[in-house]
């Protein structure tokens, strides 16, 4: 996968580019994209994959002038649309769900495949989902990983938190990134998406890892129910992070779109 | 000088173990702990501190807005104005703020400011708040990445509003109104001073001097290593060309215990001191800075929250000698707290100083002694620090010098002489 910068009509936008085949069109979560160079390497392999960064994410610039839902899903029609791709296999996880499914709800008719991993976007008050803006790097992995202790490992390797000089650096990625997340997560990651669902016309995967404690299962259910012929695929053994997890398991899901 | 008496408020009844059983005095803080019943003499001492204070000859009495915690019992701060603007004559009230962006629309901070202005027959000090990420991020939901640009246009839309003389149109972002037409107006124009209380955001720096506020640094660190922030509010001052170096562009909060001699200090008050950074200042880092709330630059200047712990360790591992020494708290003799204060003004060259003198679970029998003694022998003598600013009226109240005195309740029998006296004259 390379790396590469397109213009949009608000701020250059950085992505990475890599495979051959129909074109896909990636969508990260609040994360970001570290963890999922391996899934796209491999995604990369049976599609023409972009993974756009959301402004302020990596080292892509931040856009103040994007505030709210509406903003990110046109932002990212513009990017879209910069990088001539028609069509493409739309694919988000958790928050790149979450625009994803705006961007299918919005222009219904430029959107004919649509793979949602553990998509953000929806609220159900008997199963909140918890508060990640103020969850410490330690608490996360629980969350994220079906694996916990696994999962801790990864994360906390090169965490020198008792560095200043890392500690700053994180604190400002984490202002960039989870910063720009929470214009449309914080404090409920609900910006009405529940009542513009219907309006999806793609044909619809929803993937979602079993154990997963961030975005639990049950939130496939009104997803289903909103995106008429939406059909979900579960994976064992995986939690909210599925497609690093098991990403021969989500490849093998997004390939039922091919 | 101006000296302000402030009271935070705590809860004062979180138990012993409270930091090992409880992981936030602030957001998610178990609500059994707070007993209605209890606050009811609790808040009508903390009152009786304030207009205590406000007799004594301090310059004003303040109170602040905090939200969900046990820290501070004001979520409303402008409720406590309104009673002390009946209850004292003189002393100027320092609402030190009210969080203009939590207010939908922000005109209600323009419309409460300006009746407290106007009952107080113009004794009000206002304050505009950011507000921790605590209170306006986690318990008030707003999106912090956000919150800097709603503050601004707040600032804007209330600024216009006692400024302007007929009725306009506010197209902003965040508030949309098509009649503005602020009554009533307070009394001070074109607006009552202005204070902003800052954790250290850089970008406050040059707000307060475009718009001709006071910058307030509110720390627990105390003065010590406030010295490095404030020294970097000058500078900003100098760089920008500012037209005067007064000091009355900025203020200090700090924690103050005076008594009759060292060690009368630390039998009289170790304890509640302890009772505030132990138990009070116990805020789950993960509520201290929701991503975003801070701006980069301020993140890359190395600024943590007045919420974090100390360097070198959490405060409960500080004595009282170390907290005494280190400057966390300017305790003593009153000799020893002039010298201590004088050394703090002149070092930080601010004008305004919040005396914290309540703290934590200090009863009140203590906090009045400890009070009277700072307003008998220290303050008196730390008056005249900066002779060359004295007459230097931004950042403070021009009350009307004809003020009524509240409670005129009728003292004769004959109700209906006075009416007709009255419809007469």
């Amino acid at each position: 996968m390379q790396l590469k910068t397109i213009q949009t009509p608000h701020v250059p936008v950085r992505y990475y580019e890599g495979g051959q085949g129909q074109p896909l069109v990636f969508l990260h979560g609040a994360g970001g994209l570290d963890f999922d160079q391996r899934f796209l390497a491999a995604l990369s392999e049976k599609f023409h994959v972009y993974a756009p960064l959301i402004p302020g994410y990596g080292d892509s610039e931040e856009c103040s002038e994007l505030r709210d839902m509406l903003d990110f899903t046109l932002h990212t029609w513009d990017v879209v649309a910069a990088l001539v791709v028609k069509d493409p296999v739309l694919v988000g996880f958790s928050m790149g769900g979450m625009i994803a499914s705006e961007m299918a709800a919005v222009v219904p008719g430029d959107v004919s495949r649509l793979a949602l991993i553990a998509p953000a976007g929806l609220w159900l008050d008997e199963h909140p989902i918890p508060d990640i803006f103020s969850l410490l790097p330690y608490q996360l992995p629980p969350y994220l990983f079906h694996d916990a202790a696994a999962g801790a490992k990864i994360m906390s390797a090169g965490m020198e938190m008792n560095d200043p000089k890392f500690l700053q650096g994180f604190l400002v990625q984490a202002a960039r990134q989870l910063g720009a997340a929470g214009k449309i997560m914080f404090p409920i990651p609900d910006r009405g998406l529940a009542s513009r669902l219907y309006r999806i016309k793609a044909r619809t995967i929803l993937i979602w890892g079993e154990s997963d404690r961030l975005i639990p299962p049950v939130y496939a259910q009104p997803f289903q129910r909103g995106i008429a012929g939406s059909e979900l695929v579960m994976v064992p053994e995986a939690g909210h992070v599925v497609a690093f997890e098991k990403p021969q398991a989500v490849i093998r899901a997004i390939s039922r779109l091919a | 000088m101006k000296f302000t008496w402030f009271n935070l408020m705590p809860w004062p009844y979180l138990p012993a173990d409270f930091r090992q059983k409880h992981r936030s005095v602030w957001v998610d803080i178990d609500s059994k702990l707070f007993d209605p019943e209890k606050s009811h003499a609790l808040y009508n001492t903390y009152i009786d501190l304030l207009e205590y204070a406000g007799t004594l000859g301090f310059d004003g009495i303040g109170v602040n807005e905090h939200h969900q915690n046990a820290y501070g019992l004001m979520p409303s701060p402008n409720l406590i104005a309104a009673g002390l603007a009946r209850r004292t004559r003189d002393v100027a009230i320092v609402v030190l703020g009210a969080s203009i962006a939590l207010y939908n629309p922000p005109l209600r901070v323009a419309e409460e400011f300006a009746m407290l202005d106007c009952i107080s027959g113009g004794r009000l000090v206002a304050g505009f708040p950011v507000g921790t990420s605590m209170d306006t991020n986690f318990c008030y939901g707003q999106i912090p990445a956000l919150t800097r640009e709603k503050y601004r246009e707040a600032n804007e839309l209330i600024l216009r509003a006692w400024g302007e003389r007929t009725p306009f149109a506010f197209n902003g972002r965040y508030t949309k109104l098509r009649h503005v037409n602020l009554w009533p107006r307070p009394i001070q124009q074109p607006r009552p001073p202005i204070h902003i209380p800052g954790g250290g955001s850089i970008e406050t720096f040059d707000f307060c001097l475009e718009n001709t506020y006071s910058y307030s640094y509110l720390s627990f660190g105390g003065y010590m290593r406030g010295k490095q922030l404030m020294q970097s509010y000058w500078d900003r001052v100098t760089e920008r060309n500012t037209p005067d170096t007064s000091p009355y562009r900025a203020g200090f909060a700090q924690t103050i215990c005076v008594a009759d001699t060292e060690d009368e200090a630390e039998r009289l008050y170790a304890k509640h001191v302890s009772y505030f950074y132990n138990r009070c200042l116990h805020v789950f880092p993960g509520f201290a800075d929701a991503p975003g709330y801070r701006t980069i630059k301020t993140i890359q200047k190395g600024v943590l929250s007045q919420y974090a712990p100390p360097k070198g360790g959490l405060f409960p591992e500080l004595s009282w000698k170390e907290m005494v020494e280190g400057g966390y708290i300017i305790a003593g003799s009153p000799e020893t707290v002039r010298q201590r204060m004088e050394e703090m003004i002149k070092g930080l060259h601010v004008g305004n100083v919040f005396c914290l003198m309540h703290i934590g679970d200090m009863p009140k029998e203590k906090s009045m002694y400890s009070t009277r003694l700072f307003a008998e022998k220290v303050m008196p003598k730390l008056r005249n620090i900066f002779p060359d600013h004295a007459g230097d009226k931004r950042f403070w109240c021009q009350p009307m010098a004809d003020r009524v005195s509240p409670g005129a309740l009728p003292t004769q029998t004959d109700l209906r002489a006075a009416a007709v006296a009255a419809a007469e004259a």
